[in-house]
């Protein structure tokens, strides 16, 4: 994007009225976005750091949930990030693949896959709820119970599993979404020479292109993981328990909304938080991967390169 | 983009066609596994509208649920009690229009703070600011969205609360316009980050041909720029209008959740994602009140969807009328 009108020279030497208290207003609104952000997130770390201890990470709580700490909700959400990445991320990726690299220009089914994407993104997580208790606990759980253990209730329930597949879907859309952009961020000239040199696509595409949208694909998942992580709702009734202290499925995030102890929830939301700025430094180092072979595009002389991802 | 996005995919295909001789049983096997995976998304949705559809259809259509409530009654008035959800009653109550009212009231006050700060903030961002700060500013804000919704429901239930209670001097702490401020908090980078890759999308023949005309900076933005990008800036605000209706934790926190039908900002409020999110953990599986949850949902679910694709149209609109050079 190359602005054509510098920002601020030409016309900074003429300010008027109008043009003033224009920047005036709108640098004030997003000085108070950007002091939102600051305030919510400085008062987790200001109100949970005198509590965060090690002792307060490493043991269970004890005396109805009035002290001790809050191991179990970190290993449940742990566990539950991981199971739900282990599905979201090769489904994820797999779709991003078809979409840039199989599917033809005027695919009907790519459109389709596109647009329930876009849906699938913009649906309230509390639906997903829904949908995990009404298909996954009451629909395949129980089919399994049918099949495997009599009509003993053991899949039929709300578990580990179920959150983490109901959370899979949720963040499918984030995986997607930046997959596809780092795959299509990677130059063609990088597919052609390996085809001219006489690779196959699938080769083509497993040992050139997919370690090219390495960082991408990475970027994708920790978005996933930061946003899996944060959900509350969807898991409400599909898997987290509210009390079970030696259990694994007891979620951080859900303990948070359903007590209100406050230590738990500050180190909570610190990690969330810490977890988003972790995935934007990976946003942006992966730009600067990218940047790299279109900065050095026009000596190269393809005329295509005008196209920005 | 228009131009460059046929020519591309049209090479990539004759390529293919020239190798489909040539191509083995893994390349075969690799792409029709890739093109199934695909599937899980369009069968993702059409799942969550048959099972949540599933569980719902029983307010319509069952005659064991009819006995306690029907699919009209969820939006008439009850004889004594008029509009009135009450589930665990005596006599239990299901009218669904104080829930309804409860979400557009605290939309509403979430877009009436969020509309204004983000379009302004997007002006600033994509037109104004100073090159170098303008890499930075915007993931910061967007660094925002990734603040867990029920972390700022927390915040809002301990730290907002008490501000706008000293601000307004609500009666009761939990209210409609804390849990709309806590919304406006998630709903900030949704219309931000929209509205700035609209504005954006001008192409800048539009700035240089309005200062060229001898406009100043804020006549070539207000009365070419903004209009412009106008159809990305309505988008915008939709989706972000259907990130607040379906927003749960914020408002479980910090409504108060009382089911009360009234116009006041003050009073507690409980909104359709607050109902289900309380109560579906409690309820008897396969009741009216299990079926009247879900058709809560489905309702919610086919609102959000409706204001999405509405979203998504005049995005697309935009991008192709603007020639798409982002």
């Amino acid at each position: 994007m190359s602005a054509l009108v510098t920002p601020g020279r030409p016309l900074a030497r003429r300010p008027n009225l109008g043009d003033r208290s224009l920047i005036v207003l709108t640098t004030l609104a997003t000085v108070i976005i950007l002091l939102m952000l600051v305030i919510v997130v400085g008062d987790v770390v200001i109100g949970g750091s005198h509590v965060l201890s090690w002792q307060f990470i490493s043991q269970a709580p004890t005396d109805g949930m009035t002290k001790g700490g809050i191991l179990p909700a970190i290993f449940g959400t742990v566990a539950l990030t991981l199971l739900m990445t282990l599905v979201a991320v090769p489904a994820g990726v797999a779709t991003a693949v078809y979409l840039s690299e199989y599917a033809p220009a005027d695919s009907r089914l790519a459109r389709a896959v596109r647009v329930c994407i876009a849906n699938l993104a913009g649906v309230p997580s509390i639906v997903f709820g829904l949908f995990g208790l009404g298909f996954f606990i009451a629909t395949v759980g129980r089919a399994i119970d049918v099949v495997a253990f009599h009509g003993q209730p053991t899949y039929g329930k709300p578990s580990l599993i179920w959150a983490a597949m109901t959370l899979s879907i949720l963040t499918l859309p984030v995986v997607v979404v930046s997959t596809e952009e780092a795959l299509r961020a990677v130059p063609r000239e990088l597919r052609d020479g390996s085809l001219a040199l006489g690779a196959t696509k699938l080769q083509t595409i497993a040992r050139v292109v997919l370690p090219q949208a390495l960082g991408g694909i990475l970027t994708g998942g920790i978005l996933a993981v930061s946003r899996g992580a944060g959900e509350v709702a969807p898991i409400m009734f599909t898997g987290a328990a509210y009390f079970l202290p030696y259990l694994p499925c007891w979620c951080c995030s859900f303990s948070l909304s359903s007590s209100t102890s406050w230590p738990s929830s500050y180190a909570r939301a610190s990690g969330g938080v810490w977890l988003r700025a972790e995935a934007l430094a990976w946003k942006f180092g992966s730009a600067r991967v990218r940047l790299r072979p279109r900065a050095a595009a026009p000596r190269s002389g393809s005329p295509r390169r005008e196209r920005s991802g | 983009m228009a131009s460059t996005t046929t020519s591309v995919p049209m090479l990539r295909e004759q390529r293919s066609s020239s190798l489909r001789g040539r191509r083995r049983w893994p390349e075969r096997i690799a792409e029709t596994l890739v093109k199934l995976v695909s599937l899980i998304s369009i069968g993702s949705v059409i799942l969550i509208l048959v099972f949540v559809g599933k569980e719902a259809l029983p307010v319509i259509t069952s005659s064991v649920v009819h006995r306690e409530v029907t699919f009209g009654a969820l939006f008439a008035p009850y004889r004594d009690a008029g509009y009135m959800w009450q589930p665990v009653s005596e006599v239990p109550k299901y009218n669904i229009v104080p829930l309804f009212v409860g979400t557009l009231k605290v939309t509403f006050v979430a877009l009436l703070v969020a509309v204004p700060l983000s379009v302004c903030a997007a002006v600033y961002v994509s037109e104004l600011a100073p090159k170098r700060i303008r890499e930075y500013l915007k993931p910061a804000i967007e660094l925002l969205a990734g603040v867990p919704s029920v972390v700022v429901g927390f915040f809002a239930l301990i730290v907002l609360a008490t501000w706008v209670q000293t601000v307004f001097g609500a009666e009761h702490r939990l209210n409609a316009l804390v849990a709309g401020f806590g919304l406006a908090f998630a709903v900030c980078p949704v219309i931000f980050s929209v509205s700035e890759d609209a504005l954006r999308a001008v192409p800048d023949s539009y700035r240089t041909a309005a200062v060229g005309l001898g406009s100043t900076r804020s006549q070539a933005l207000l009365r070419v720029v903004c209009p412009a990008a106008l159809p990305g800036i309505a988008a915008a605000v939709v989706l972000g209008f259907g990130r607040a209706i379906g927003e749960t934790m914020i408002v479980v926190l910090a409504s108060g959740n009382a089911a009360l039908l009234d116009a006041s900002l003050e009073h507690s409020t409980r909104t359709v994602t607050a109902t289900i999110a309380q109560e579906l953990g409690e309820v008897v599986v396969g009741s009216a009140h299990y079926h009247v949850l879900f058709m809560l949902g489905a309702l919610l679910f086919l609102s959000t969807l409706g204001v999405n694709l509405v979203g998504e149209r005049i995005v697309f609109g935009m991008r192709k009328r603007l020639g798409g050079s982002r």
